[in-house]
């Protein structure tokens, strides 16, 4: 009797197998994703450095991605990769972190890492809440929702977290939702084959804190809200702003034209339609 | 001597901030990361025209964060890393000093010392922030810390400073001042071959990465730096000798603290700098270090010539404590004055090394800020005698 391999199992750490992740979270699924687009282009693990902050997300390399992995202070993961690839331009960086490690408290290294086009990938793991520390508000909370410190509601208004990269310089961006793996595998690999500095955002579910106490339900009941509630770029442009308001628009939104590759005719369709996911 | 060699050996009439930058490009630094801070800010710009000369790189970061967290990322390429800042810039990068000493990654932070607290005056020197490198950032940690006197001591504690952060594979400040930052003084560069120089020790290449014990040991691990297939785990999390990190059992957290700490310790004794003059028959003495030091030592100087009993004790590495040392030195003096350009910060570490052998006493100067007059230090020399 054979024994069945996972196709990514060669480039995790022996003996860490087991995530600390909840239930039904999303960084399983793109922690795979991400390990596609290194396998499809056939990269060398060993040639990359993976930098994280703290938080759910800065646990998907760490420890288990087996490469060197620098996991940081909380926030402060682009400044210590900005040390990295300017003393080693030789190494491929990717910054993997959440929401609020890259964009509350870090946000000030973010655009100007931007600003800066440092030759890094940047994966930020949108999960709309601060999920370790159990369910506070982030800056990527949708207006409204409840949060245990925003319990009637948050007052306050979210972050484009795309429009903020690509208005401070990044010269990669793109965003898609853990219901469609295979695009964030294609944009992990647009991303580390840019020059310069990338930023994908990918909305994930966190169905223990996010998922409750905004009521959104389990993890199918966001992957079905971030499906239904996704626009790419080629559907957007026949959509008015009114039916473009509270959706998320996902594709590659900024991309050198040199850089640009049409995908075939079919996987434009699995995109635009409702299969987006791994299905 | 074109100045685009990493070490320019010769006499130079230099400014202590420059004589700093020379002494970190002599010891190898190649990396640095700073924001703009008087009364720092000529150590940036000195790196930052002789760095590219050199294969170097300087960035000029976003705050002092960032600054510290970058330098941390370049060291773990293998690069020897620096940056200099002053007190409102320390308070900001003491949690990344933290993550340094956690991670054991060696660099050198460089304190010119300004007025504070908050913004305070920024090219007014003091020594204000003496216990804050030691304590500033959270948890039980060593510091390592040498106080320089003169813009020579700026060069070559600067080397020295690079030297055991290799060596110990940890971050090693530099507690200077407004006033040797910016003071003039003749400065001479040994030829490359004199400066000493130390690397840290890699882990061998080729072997099973996964066997490699990079961190946690009070003699050293070798640091598994990034880009040699060590697959190293670096964090800041309490982990164990593999890098790995246990964030569930307080042994493992005792012993991630304790072994730091004991590194540190267990080297102390090769770590201690000290100048001293006429202890054995003074009956009090002058304790200073950095500037105030070398104040302390013509002052001591001038009451010998005045036929006065005085004797100074200038410790160079302030961190760790020279308790022993200046027990040693100390123990026979009636009195000692302990002269500090701040309200009296090591005063506390003088006390209780001399507890139950002789007194200490605080002698800042008149007005803070400013040097310690010779008058005023004598008065209070008379005032023990009489």
């Amino acid at each position: 009797m054979s024994t069945a391999v996972h196709p990514m199992a060669k480039y995790l750490r022996p003996g860490k197998e087991l995530t600390t992740a909840c239930p039904g979270c999303g960084d399983g699924q793109i922690a795979h994703s991400i390990l596609r687009a290194i396998d499809q282009l056939e990269l060398d693990i060993d040639d990359f450095v993976f930098v994280c902050g703290i938080g759910c997300a800065g646990w998907i390399p760490s420890p288990y991605f087996a490469a060197d992995t620098l996991h940081t202070t909380h926030g402060r993961p682009i400044a210590f990769a900005t040390g990295v690839v300017l003393a080693a331009p030789d190494r491929r960086v990717m910054v993997v972190s959440g929401d609020g490690d890259l964009t509350a408290i870090g946000g000030n290294h973010l655009i100007h890492a931007a600003r800066r086009n440092l030759d890094m990938t940047v994966i930020c793991v949108n999960n709309r809440i601060y999920g370790m520390t159990g369910g506070q508000v982030a800056p990527t909370t949708p207006q409204g929702v409840r949060t245990v410190t925003t319990p009637n509601g948050n007052p306050e208004g979210s972050f484009d977290l795309c429009k903020l990269a690509e208005a401070a310089g990044a010269t990669y961006v793109a965003r898609w939702t853990t219901a469609h793996l295979r695009q964030i595998t294609r944009a992990v690999i647009q991303a580390m084959q840019h020059q310069g500095f990338s930023f994908i955002e990918i909305l994930s579910q966190c169905p223990v804190q996010y998922g409750k106490l905004s009521r959104e339900g389990g993890a199918v009941a966001t992957l079905d809200h971030f499906r239904d509630n996704s626009v790419t770029l080629r559907r957007a442009e026949n959509l008015t702003p009114e039916e473009l308001e509270g959706r998320w628009l996902v594709g590659e939104l900024v991309a050198p034209t040199s850089e640009l590759v049409s995908p075939p005719t079919s996987e434009v369709a699995d995109a635009s339609t409702d299969d987006g996911g791994e299905s | 001597m074109p100045e685009t060699a990493a070490v320019i050996p010769g006499r130079f009439f230099m400014q202590g901030n420059e004589a700093c930058a020379e002494g970190a490009l002599a010891a190898g630094c190649r990396f640095f990361a700073g924001y703009p801070i008087t009364p720092a800010t000529e150590i940036a710009e000195r790196m930052a025209q002789r760095l590219p000369d050199v294969e170097g790189v300087f960035i000029q970061m976003e705050d002092e964060i960032s600054s510290m967290a970058a330098i941390i990322g370049a060291a773990w390429t293998g690069a020897l890393s620096m940056t200099a800042t002053s007190g409102p810039g320390i308070s900001l990068m003491l949690e990344n000093i933290g993550y340094a000493v956690g991670t054991e990654t060696p660099c050198v932070v460089v304190d010119v010392q300004r007025g504070g607290p908050t913004t305070g005056i920024p090219a007014v020197p003091s020594q204000g922030d003496m216990v804050q490198v030691r304590r500033g950032s959270h948890g039980d940690y060593e510091a390592i810390a040498f106080a320089p006197c003169s813009a020579q001591e700026m060069f070559d504690l600067t080397v020295l400073a690079f030297n055991t952060a290799e060596r110990l594979r940890t971050p090693v400040f530099i507690m200077a001042d407004a006033a040797i930052g910016h003071m003039r003084e003749p400065v001479v560069i040994p030829p490359e071959t004199e400066i000493p120089r130390v690397h840290r020790t890699l882990p061998e290449t080729g072997g099973d990465p996964f066997a490699i014990q990079g961190f946690l040991s009070e003699d050293v691990a070798p640091m598994p730096i990034f880009g040699n297939g060590f697959k190293s785990h670096v964090t800041g999390s309490c982990h164990d000798g593999y890098g790995m990190r246990n964030v569930v059992d307080a042994t493992a957290l005792d012993h991630f603290v304790r072994t730091l700490t004991n590194k540190i310790t267990k080297h102390r004794d090769s770590l201690m700098h000290m100048e001293s003059e006429s202890t054995d028959d003074a009956e009090v003495l002058l304790l200073g270090y950095g500037l105030v030091g070398r104040a302390a030592l013509a002052i001591s100087r001038q009451a010998r010539s005045e036929g006065l009993p005085v004797g100074c004790v200038r410790p160079i590495t302030v961190w760790p404590f020279a308790d022993a040392e200046i027990r040693a030195l100390c123990g026979k003096a009636r009195r000692v004055l302990v002269m500090e350009n701040n309200l009296g910060q090591m005063l506390p570490y003088v006390q209780a090394a001399l507890a139950g052998i002789t007194t200490a006493e605080p002698l800042p100067p008149r007005i803070l800020g400013s040097l310690h007059h010779p008058d005023h230090v004598l008065e209070a020399i008379r005032e023990v005698l009489s």
